[in-house]
């Protein structure tokens, strides 16, 4: 019995150990990208000989220098302070604003050099109109999928259904000659528009939607409610989870869209942020430090979305794969 | 409803009950006009955005695409899609690239669900989060910071290699190990949609069964072996389908990383239709090529649809 104990902590030690492996893996990347843009670019101490990039040293700095060098800058000070000696307390001083200044100095110039803040702008309302059109569209239709009978409605839905697995790369050549003929080609509705004939919306709505008892309709109805009033008071607070399970997918999927936009956009100030990047990086300008910068910028509010609304995200992933 | 008693009324069946039956189909839709106003919105943009595109695809895979008007040229998009030498080696890689990345990802990700499922809440959601948060990133980020990881001089993919005493890699930079860097890459980014698409299964399986077998003596590995393995068929169906088709698309990596290069080492089916399409504008060859990927898929997922579910039994 107690051998029995120990072998099983070490196994489950074993498996916290295995785990925590794989998680510094996964995450190594995202922390790369970080710790790069706020790596020192060029920095030169009292006790070196010519100033030194850390961006670009063999082997890597695993961590960005900046944050021993502001300690050992500020302890020197202090030393300097405490023996009186002013000038080099001064010295320290100001190699202390240096090191703060080089450390997040890639934000300021790709603030001032690039339109990533115009990238970001697009990229978010970009993402949220799409994201409110699709669900309300989406809603709409699965309702009338899901709880009424009419001609037509079997082609519909099936016509809708089996677009679902065709990726849009299949259709990239006719949707863009389209998008020209509408005459939307440069301009932010041709990412909008072609996005609100995804047919996973519908799907999820409707399949979601038929659980709802009729009889919560049909009460209303009596009740002399219109259609449009049944569904905003009735089926969309009942749709509620399945909506925001949606929105959410919806917003990622907009905001990380990449081919798309590159395709149908070619004004420096139109580009989402995805788009944006990629020109940063062919300009062939933009240090190491720089593009990791712009990349931090692009993945924070993707990591904030998804740790707000981690839960929506693992209930939409479950609903699609345990119901197959 | 009123319409009912109308027809049974009527004297002459024949032609009375077609004529009707318009009549029937008529009212029908007047009566449920809310239903067609409703969906109208989702229709305008189905029609112009994904049906007419989808029938478009196949007809301009048969022309040669100008602007003054284009030429019926039959099957000679196809023929010279396959008569190109790019072109074949970009299928070959994509489904090289398929036939190592997939199944890594779905075992991958039925391993990890292994490991996190018995641990209690809080563990479980911060693994998930680990293991999602590289999912969710943009593919361009990832690129990007994968690039300068791998980078010859200053990369961190060196350093390691230089930390086990062995020679640094040129990664992207040679054909021979351009591909199976972009692999090694894609393995190493964790699954995080299956792994939680697994979790979620696992957590339906019924607890009696293990339970039963526990008392037949069977070991934890007998157990995950014979029971969670196989009640996981279908969701190990579901992501070996859905991640084979996102595996054939691949493509920001490609144009973020290598661009197809060194010689064509990396060309994707998607990248070339990309720039086929996009820098050669020749819009009827890349329809070609899209619809043989189209094809691809299909068979693809058809014949794991297929070995998945017959061996089932």
């Amino acid at each position: 019995m107690n051998s029995n104990d120990v072998n099983q902590k070490i196994g489950k030690l074993l498996i916290y150990v295995t785990l925590i492996f794989m998680a510094f893996v996964s995450l190594l990347p995202l922390y790369w990208v970080f710790s790069t843009s706020l790596q020192l670019p060029s920095y030169q101490n009292e006790t070196m000989e010519e100033p030194i990039n850390y961006v670009e040293s063999a082997p890597p700095k695993l961590y960005p220098v900046g944050i021993k060098e502001y300690i050992h800058q500020w302890q020197e000070r202090e030393a300097a302070e405490d023996s009186g000696d002013k000038e080099d307390a001064a010295y320290h001083d100001e190699k202390m604003d240096e090191v703060i200044t080089k450390t997040f100095e890639g934000f300021v110039v790709l603030f001032e050099r690039t339109k990533i803040l115009k990238w970001l702008f697009n990229s978010l309302y970009i993402s949220i109109l799409t994201t409110l059109a699709i669900v309300l569209i989406d809603t709409m239709s699965g309702y009338v999928l899901a709880k009424k009978n009419f001609p037509g409605k079997k082609i519909i839905f099936w016509a809708i259904i089996s677009t679902m697995m065709i990726p849009e790369q299949v259709t990239l050549v006719p949707t863009f000659m389209m998008v020209q003929e509408l005459q939307l080609f440069n301009t932010h509705w041709a990412l909008i528009f072609p996005s609100l004939a995804l047919a996973f919306g519908v799907f999820l709505m409707r399949q979601f939607l038929l659980a709802i008892p009729n009889e919560l309709i049909e009460a209303a109805k009596i009740d002399g409610a219109s259609e449009w009033k049944i569904f905003w008071t009735i089926i969309v607070p009942l749709a509620k989870p399945a909506m925001a399970v949606l929105g959410i997918f919806t917003f990622v999927l907009m905001w990380n869209s990449f081919l798309w936009p590159i395709i149908v956009l070619n004004d420096e100030n139109l580009l989402t942020l995805p788009a944006g990047l990629k020109t940063l990086q062919d300009a062939n300008l933009a240090s190491f430090k720089l593009l990791m910068t712009g990349a931090t910028v692009a993945a924070i509010p993707m990591i904030v979305f998804f740790l707000l609304f981690q839960r929506y995200f693992v209930k939409g992933l479950s609903m699609g794969g345990v119901k197959q | 409803m009123g319409i009912k008693p109308a027809l049974k009324t009527d004297f002459d069946p024949k032609p009375v009950k077609k004529q009707s039956r318009m009549k029937v189909l008529l009212i029908q839709i007047n009566k449920n006009k809310v239903a067609y106003l409703f969906l109208m919105p989702k229709l305008i943009f189905f029609a112009l955005f994904m049906l007419i595109p989808i029938v478009w695809s196949f007809v301009l895979s048969f022309q040669e695409f100008n602007i003054m008007g284009s030429t019926w040229v039959g099957i000679e998009n196809y023929v010279d899609a396959f008569q190109s030498k790019v072109f074949r080696i970009s299928l070959w890689n994509t489904l090289l690239y398929t036939i190592i990345t997939v199944p890594a990802f779905v075992l991958t990700a039925l391993l990890i669900a292994t490991l996190v499922q018995p641990l209690g809440k809080l563990s479980q959601s911060f693994f998930r989060a680990a293991f999602y948060l590289p999912t969710v990133t943009s593919m361009v980020i990832i690129a990007m910071v994968w690039r300068w990881m791998y980078n010859y001089k200053f990369g961190l993919f060196n350093y390691i290699v230089g930390l086990l005493g062995m020679d640094p890699v040129n990664w992207l930079g040679q054909s021979d190990t351009a591909l199976l860097s972009l692999m090694i890459m894609s393995i190493l980014i964790p699954p995080g949609s299956g792994i939680i698409i697994y979790l979620a299964a696992m957590n339906e399986i019924d607890q009696t069964l293990y339970e039963a077998a526990k008392i037949d003596g069977a070991n934890t590995f007998q157990r995950w072996w014979r029971i969670t393995v196989p009640m996981l068929k279908p969701t190990t169906l579901y992501l070996f389908i859905l991640s084979t088709i996102g595996s054939f698309q691949v493509f920001t990596q490609i144009i973020m990383m290598t661009g197809g290069g060194p010689g064509n080492a990396t060309e994707t089916i998607v990248h070339v239709i990309y720039k086929t399409a996009f820098r050669d504008f020749k819009f009827g060859l890349a329809s070609a090529q899209s619809v043989i990927l189209f094809f691809i898929i299909m068979i693809f997922a058809i014949f794991q649809y297929r070995t998945l579910r017959s061996d089932h039994h």
